[in-house]
Order: C-alpha cells, then structure tokens, then sequence
C-alpha cells in the first residue's frame, strides 16, 4: 500500500512533457505537485469519462502522451473504455488509483472493493501492457518503465483509503483550464 | 435517402476528421463507405457517453469529430453530453438516429415520445435530415461555434 499522496509524488517526477488529466480525489492533490498548462484537472467532469478524454488528446498530438489518473470508482462506472482503448492505439497511460472506496462522497465501498482484479480486466480487454504496483518502492522503481514506451498502458496502484474528504473544488475556472492546455499543447515537445 | 457515400462526401467537404459512432440499423448502412474512407478515421467505441467525451479530447486537441448514435444511446449518455457541451462549452456535433419515428402516430416504441423533448432539456440545437442537410448543419453549427445536432427520421426498431 502507498498514500495517495505518495502516489502521484512518483507520478509528478516521472511523467516527463505528457500531460496529465487529474479526476475526483487526485484533483485536490496535484496542483500541489505541478500546475502548468500540461496539467488539466477533470472537473466538473463527466461520469467515469476520463479514459476518453485522455483517449481524444492523445490521438489529437499522437506524439505528446496523456496520463489520465482514474479513481477505481470511476473505472468501474466505464469499463468497456479499456476495450476502447485497447482498440485504438494511442499513448494514454491509464493509472488506476484503487482504495476500494468513493472517497469523494464520504468514504462508501465500492462493490467488489479488494477483489476486482483490474489488470485481468484490462488485459482481458486486450491491453498489453499492464502494470500493477502494491507498494511504494515497487512503484518507485517501476514507474519509468511504466510510463515511457508506446500506450495503451494501464498501471494499477492500490492505495490507502481516506475517510472525511471534502469534495475537491476545480483549481480555475474551465474555460482558462482549457485555453492553458491549448496554449501548452501548442509549444512544440523538446 | 442518405447513403454512405453522400454522408462521406458531406463530412469530407466540411473537413471533419473522425467519426464516433455505436451504429444502428440505418446509421449502420453508412458502415462501409465510413470504414472505407482514409480521410475518416472511424473510431468504434462501447458506449455513446464515450463517443461524446472522446470527441471532446479531439476537439480540444483541434480535430473536427462528429458523433453518430442512435436516440436510445442518446438517452444513455446525458451526463456525458451535460459536461462537454455545457461546462467544456465544446461545440460538439451529432448525427442521431430517431427510432421509430416515422411510425410515431403507431408505434409501442416510446422513443419518439421522448426524443425531441430531451433534446430540449439538453438545450441542443437540432434540424432534422431531410428538411435541412448534413453539411449545411455542421458548417452553420460550426460558424455558430455551438453544439447541435441533427435528426435522422427512422422506422421501427
Ligand atoms: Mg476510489
């Protein structure tokens, strides 16, 4: 197990010039890590919709990669995403952050929490490059390699539940979220 | 009535450049003309709200897309739809399949009571096939810089 803050600490010092889509809890969490144009907080969001989102930027600028950091909560919502994907080769690096709760609302279960197995999914969806971190300095040592390479790549962390979390709040307003992406898509990758 | 290649040639002329879709029985003719054309990438998906958001990530990142379903997978993907036109603000564009409308004096089928209506709830613009054509709704939406839809009258399920 790691926290989720240990999480995407690792995420940030390895996720190179990709951009980076935040949904739900981690929203909270990574403008504190990195706010740049590249970083797009989803929300207000569409429902379990984040893989696609990532799935449509990264085939727009084939070459920049996207890293969309998915609740388990979400995942579920939009499972046949992973089939999307698998189909449609593009870089999307898909991290599945998975407490085995909705943490945004209080805390509440998810159904199958601890035993849905996410890399079978995804591999059963036709993923091929799937990676599952249970610890921190698994996922330290592994990142790298997770995180370069042609997508789709699923990477699946389990990580410690947090109850009496308040809702995140969007960091701006949306329109400036996506005319900083724009503006930061269009610099060329160095 | 609308085949496969009109629709190609309409979508090749307004410079669109992916097409989202789950097909139905009648959207489902255009198949081979869609999947045939090497300016059109076909992007074939799970579910509608999918084709909704992956189009919004297109757009963003400069494509032209539009997004075909039937009214039934329309009805499915509200939440979708509700985030990329009204807070990504996001001119999306969709060719939508009304079942049974046609048939609508005579039908079990409760699509058609429901189809304009929700569109409304929606706020969405909407012309139907027929009455309008298909380039001329996208190039009018497109100047417009606004989400809309058109309506393709279809018979029974
Ligand atoms: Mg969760």
């Amino acid at each position: 197990m790691m926290t989720i803050h240990e999480a995407l600490q690792v995420l940030a010092a390895e996720r190179s010039q990709r951009v980076v889509i935040t949904t739900m809890a981690a929203t909270g969490i990574w403008p504190k890590l990195s706010d740049t144009g590249l970083d797009f907080a989803y929300i207000p969001s569409a429902m379990g919709h984040g893989p696609g989102l990532a799935l449509g930027l990264a085939l727009a600028h084939p070459q920049r990669g996207v890293i969309l950091v998915n609740g388990d909560g979400s995942m579920l919502m939009n499972l046949g995403a992973l089939v999307t994907l698998a189909n449609h080769p593009a870089n999307v690096y898909l991290v599945i952050l998975d407490n085995g709760l909705y943490e945004v609302t209080g805390g509440q279960p998810l159904v199958g929490a601890g035993r849905t197995d996410y890399a079978l999914i995804a591999r059963g969806a036709g993923i091929e490059r799937v990676y599952t971190f249970t610890d921190l300095n698994q996922w330290q040592s592994g990142a790298r390699e997770a995180l370069s390479g042609p997508g789709p790549v699923v990477i699946w962390l389990k990580i410690e539940g947090r109850l009496g979390e308040k809702t995140p709040k969007p960091p701006r307003p949306m329109a400036e979220q996506l005319a900083r992406l724009q503006a930061a898509l269009a610099q060329p990758l160095v | 009535m609308l085949d496969g290649p009109s629709v190609v040639a309409a979508l090749r002329s307004c410079g669109v450049t992916h097409v989202l879709w789950i097909p139905d029985s009648e959207l489902g003719q255009w198949e081979s003309a869609l999947s045939s054309c090497p300016e059109l990438q076909l992007i074939r998906v799970c579910r509608e709200g999918e084709a909704i958001v992956i189009a919004a990530g297109l757009m963003i990142g400069g494509k032209r897309p539009v997004v075909m379903m039937q009214c039934t997978g329309f009805f499915e993907a509200g939440d979708a739809l509700r985030n990329v036109v009204h807070d990504l603000k996001l001119p999306l564009f969709l060719v939508l399949g009304m079942r049974s409308w046609k048939l609508r004096d005579r039908t079990f089928d409760s699509c058609p009571r429901f189809a304009e209506p929700i569109l409304r709830a929606w706020q969405l613009d909407y012309t139907w096939l027929g009455e309008d054509d298909l380039a001329s709704a996208y190039r009018r939406a497109r100047e417009a810089g606004r989400a809309a839809a058109v309506l393709l009258p279809e018979g029974s399920p």
